[in-house]
């Protein structure tokens, strides 16, 4: 075996295992009060699988760490496998401390969508481009990951607290924006369905597309209900599109991207509907009792403290270490470019957080939300900055 | 000022809540912190009296009171992060791709975002962070920083300075974490002290009455960092003066040397070469990637760098001694004495000089009568031949451009596409035969030209784009982040954490605790502290409802 298959195949363990760990939690959830926080030896195999998982997704990182010759956080799919990789870290640390089983059969699936999005995007090995050939780069990367990782651990603790807390009962505007929360993570299933499916059939469109007097060919690999602007389709026997994508979304990519956002609204909406069907239920009210054995005080504690670990880290990765790369490689250490700017916002965002909680009391449902919409901020910069918003970074 | 005196006898400032030496609250001033008689008590910043919490009279009082609360800051912070999203909607103007219409912030932002685009640029959105309302804010955010670790700092300090290991009941009874114990002996708080000790808790006595508290330091932790961002502020304002920071940009080209802008003609440059690398899937390591196009892997100029030795010598020709070699790549900058040069740009294949001949126009071999070569960036006015004739450049376009109304016309001052109108004056002639000579040109203006010129070679050279910076506040930015990184890990990965353990008139043990956060570890702590004595642990009188 070489080294490039070495490096696939432990990712793929590891994504294999963290899931296996989720059926080892949930069998270890006890309802029963006294047995509460105490080691069980269910939640301990579970706990002993995550870091197999989570030793072989080391094993991929150092290997591509040696193919390519540089830290494996260069482009999308490295980073995003990373990220993953830090969520799983932060939830081994905060389950030795807590030994929460229910945290973990809601941290480690969705972590493991977050692994499963990043191999969505190209797994190729490409040379580093000047800009990014530096060190502090890489530790700016990780740690920016790492602070990112300890966050969602507060992102999955306040939506349990929403979930275990809100009332089901009757229909309101709070258990709605619940639903909705839920949702977006059914878009996220949905897009990396649409997209393994089209995969597996080696789906192909071809477009040529005018762009200042040139032609240039866009490829599609999901079928085209978005076609590119002012573009004609070569490929024969392929869906016709529906339409073409608005004259206000630049750059060559902006018709395949608007089209992958389609199918998984659609993809996403379809796997929501039927599990909507099969529960009958909202989903929020179907997880509900589910949660009736944690106590909410714990998840909102687990809620604050991964914020108070992980906003400092966020701060020296995201804000530090990210101006010392921009000093080096510039000369300035800041520049307002989109990326930076929602970093700062998320920065401000935690700031804001951190306050009304320790000044103006806003504990348990309150930091929750705030704790929901934090972790939506990050995954706003990480998906439509990187991938809409014009920007420096590379991989942007 | 109006001092309280306390049944223990301690003296508390004007506007105590609590009372600084053994926590009785202070009956008149309850209503500052919203204490009541069936909730448990409010210990953000141990009751201590604030200012802004006891003077409310004058304007000072009030402004004072107005940046001092949290919620105002709040406030401010949300106010600047939804700012900072607005400004990211279209790109900033210094981000005006250089393929657009016009770089014109006027122009681009209606012409590519239609009425949007045109209320964004209007709304002044297009350069928001440096717009005057977004500083006012960030300024406001420092008054605020400022006025509220005062406001708070201070007596927070006095009143954990002035605490006693004895508390009165009320206190400790009102504390969430507390218990009664009764038939306890002293053997069993000798063991739960001892127990305390070992998990590093710092222990006072008094009269039999104990208070273990450890990770005090940890509450200084928000105004260690508050400081850190103010000097982060401050260091921003002397950003903008000339004397701590000045940024230049240069093209230097190939073999070229040149003054260093902003150095005070202290400093040349002369660029040595310039190098651009790329790299494609040749490289074995990249063969599982199917690339298309090349990706840059290097920009580089080999430069030496001259100082001037007689620079202040006006009009003296400046003496030149090489002080530095370097290989400038992105990512590697050039330093010396207080600048540092950037690459940031560059230029492939600029014109560097043309050669011409000149042959008779209907000779069919085109047969030379003559050799002339035009230094692109420093032409002559007339070249003067061996074999006698006389060329002059009667106009030069280094960038041209046929305008909208036909005339001839440069853009820029860079030879990127060079034209000439050249007059040909043959041997002992004083009638010129004018042509117009350009890439891919050769126009006879009255094609009755006997002479006519041919390019016959043409040079190339590359460009480099350096920006050269010389940054003072930077230990200034780097001492602020450095203290802010300390202030929080200080304050959020160590906690305040006290026990009480008093003994009451009936001799049961009351014992009450307290953390500033992380609830679970304290209740950790204690449990492991009683294991062993007749000490019942404390119960959380706030734990939510399940
Ligand atoms: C972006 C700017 C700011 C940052 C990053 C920041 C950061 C922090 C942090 C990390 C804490 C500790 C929180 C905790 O322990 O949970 C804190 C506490 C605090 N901050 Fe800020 N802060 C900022 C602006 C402000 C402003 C404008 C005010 C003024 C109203 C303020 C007032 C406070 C107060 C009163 C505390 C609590 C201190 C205590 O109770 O011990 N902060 N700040």
């Amino acid at each position: 075996m070489d080294l490039y298959s070495i490096s696939s195949n432990a990712l793929l363990t590891a994504f294999i295992l963290y899931l296996l760990a989720t059926f080892f939690f949930g069998g270890a959830i006890r309802q029963n009060k006294s047995e509460r926080n105490k080691q069980t030896k269910t939640g301990t195999i579970g706990l002993v699988i995550t870091i197999i998982g989570f030793v072989s997704q080391l094993v991929y990182f150092i290997t591509r760490w040696v193919i390519t010759g540089h830290a494996p956080v260069s482009n999308l799919f490295e980073f995003t496998t990373f990220l993953g990789m830090s969520m799983i870290f932060a939830f081994i640390i905060i389950y030795i401390y807590y030994k929460n089983a229910f945290l973990g059969v809601f941290a480690l699936p969705l972590a493991t969508i977050i692994i499963a999005y990043a191999s969505m995007f190209s797994t190729d090995v490409v040379p580093l481009q000047a800009s990014l050939q530096n060190y502090w780069l890489s530790i700016h990367v990780t740690t920016v990951a790492l602070g990112q990782g300890i966050l969602f651990i507060s992102f999955v603790a306040g939506l349990m607290y929403l979930i275990r807390q809100i009332d089901q009962t009757k229909l309101s505007w709070r258990n709605v924006m619940l639903e909705l929360v839920i949702y977006c993570i059914f878009l996220f299933i949905g897009f990396i369905a649409v997209t393994t499916i089209f995969n597996v059939l080696s789906y192909e469109a071809t477009f040529e597309v005018e762009r200042d007097g040139q032609l240039v060919i866009a490829e599609y690999h999901l079928p085209p209900i978005a076609a590119p602007k002012d573009s004609t389709l070569l490929s024969e026997n392929v869906m016709k599109s529906w339409f073409e994508a608005p004259a206000w979304m630049h750059g060559d990519e902006a018709g395949r991207k608007l089209n992958t956002v389609i199918w998984s609204f659609f993809g996403g909406s379809l796997i929501y509907g039927l599990a909507l069907l099969i529960s009958r239920r909202r989903i929020g009210e179907r997880l509900q009792p589910l949660l009736k054995g944690v106590k909410p005080d714990m998840l909102d504690e687990i809620m604050y403290r991964s914020v108070a670990i992980g906003f400092p880290v966020f701060t020296l990765g995201g804000l530090i270490f990210a101006a010392i790369w921009a000093q080096i490689a510039w000369g300035r250490f800041w520049g307002w470019d989109p990326k930076e700017v929602w970093a700062l916002i998320t920065w401000f965002f935690y700031a804001a957080f951190l306050h009304l909680r320790l000044s103006r009391g806003w504990h348990g449902e309150k930091s929750g939300w705030l704790a929901v919409i934090g972790f939506a901020i990050i995954m706003f910069n990480l998906i439509v900055v990187n991938l809409v918003l014009a920007s420096l970074h590379s991989y942007a | 000022m109006n001092k309280i005196k306390c049944e223990c006898g301690h003296i508390n400032p004007e506007g105590t809540v609590l009372c600084e030496a053994c926590g009785k609250p202070v009956e008149e001033n309850q209503h500052i912190d919203g204490n009541d008689d069936k909730k448990l008590l409010n210990m953000r910043y141990d009751g201590s009296a604030r200012r802004s919490q006891t003077f409310k009279k004058s304007l000072i009082d009030k402004i004072w009171g107005f940046f001092s609360s949290v919620k105002v800051g709040v406030w401010l912070i949300v106010l600047t992060l939804v700012a900072s999203i607005f400004g990211t909607i279209f790109p900033q103007e210094q981000f005006i791709p250089q393929d657009a219409v016009s770089r014109d912030p006027a122009i681009f932002y209606e012409d590519r975002y239609g009425i949007f685009g045109l209320i964004y640029y209007q709304l002044g959105f297009h350069h928001m962070y440096s717009s005057l309302w977004f500083i006012i804010l960030i300024a406001l955010i420092g008054v605020s920083l400022v006025i509220c670790s005062l406001d708070r700092f201070i007596p927070l300090f006095r009143a954990l300075r002035n605490q006693k290991p004895k508390k009165h009941k009320k206190f400790l009874s009102k504390q969430r974490l507390y218990s009664e114990s009764s038939n306890v002996d002293d053997a069993d708080i000798d063991k739960l002290v001892k127990n305390l000790k070992k998990s590093r808790y710092k222990i006072t006595e008094e009269d039999g009455h104990v208070l273990a508290e450890k990770g005090r330091f940890s509450r200084w932790g928000p105004y260690v960092n508050h400081i850190g961002l103010i000097i982060i502020l401050i260091a921003a304002i002397l950003r903008s003066t000339p004397i701590m920071f000045s940024e230049d940009y240069m093209w230097v080209r190939e073999g070229e040397q040149r003054v260093i802008p902003g150095t005070n003609n202290k400093y040349y440059i002369e660029n040595k070469d310039f190098i651009l690398e790329t790299q494609n899937a040749n490289d074995e390591r990249f063969q599982e990637a199917s690339l298309e196009e090349e990706i840059p892997v290097n920009y580089q100029t080999d430069v030496v760098i001259y100082e001037a030795k007689n620079a202040d010598v006006v009009g003296a020709e400046p003496e030149l001694e090489p002080i530095l070699t370097y290989s400038i790549q992105m990512n590697n900058p050039a330093k010396f004495d207080k600048y540092t040069l950037y690459q940031q740009g560059y230029q492939l294949n600029e014109f560097k000089n043309m050669s011409f001949k000149i042959h008779e126009t209907d000779d069919e071999k085109e047969e030379s009568l003559g050799n002339f070569t035009i230094d692109l960036t420093n032409p002559e006015s007339v070249y003067e031949l061996d074999s006698g004739f006389r060329v002059e450049l009667t106009n030069y376009y280094p960038d041209y451009i046929m305008t909208e109304n036909g005339n001839p016309a440069s853009e820029t001052d860079h030879p990127r596409n060079p034209a000439f109108v050249v007059t040909v004056y043959p041997p002992d002639s004083d009638e010129g035969e004018v042509s117009f000579l350009g890439i891919g040109k050769n126009i006879d203006a009255t094609g009755e030209n006997e002479y006519k010129v041919a390019i016959e070679d043409v040079e190339f050279r590359d460009v480099s784009g350096i920006a050269i910076s010389s940054d003072r506040t930077l230990p200034f930015f780097i001492l602020g982040a450095t203290i802010f990184m300390i202030g929080v890990i200080q304050g959020m990965y160590w906690q305040h954490r006290r026990v009480w353990i008093n003994r009451d008139k009936d001799g049961s043990l009351l014992l009450a605790a307290h953390t500033n956060k992380n609830w679970y570890g304290i209740k950790r702590d204690i449990e492991k502290a009683i294991e062993g004595t007749n000490v019942s642990m404390a119960r959380d009188q706030q734990e939510l409802d399940e």
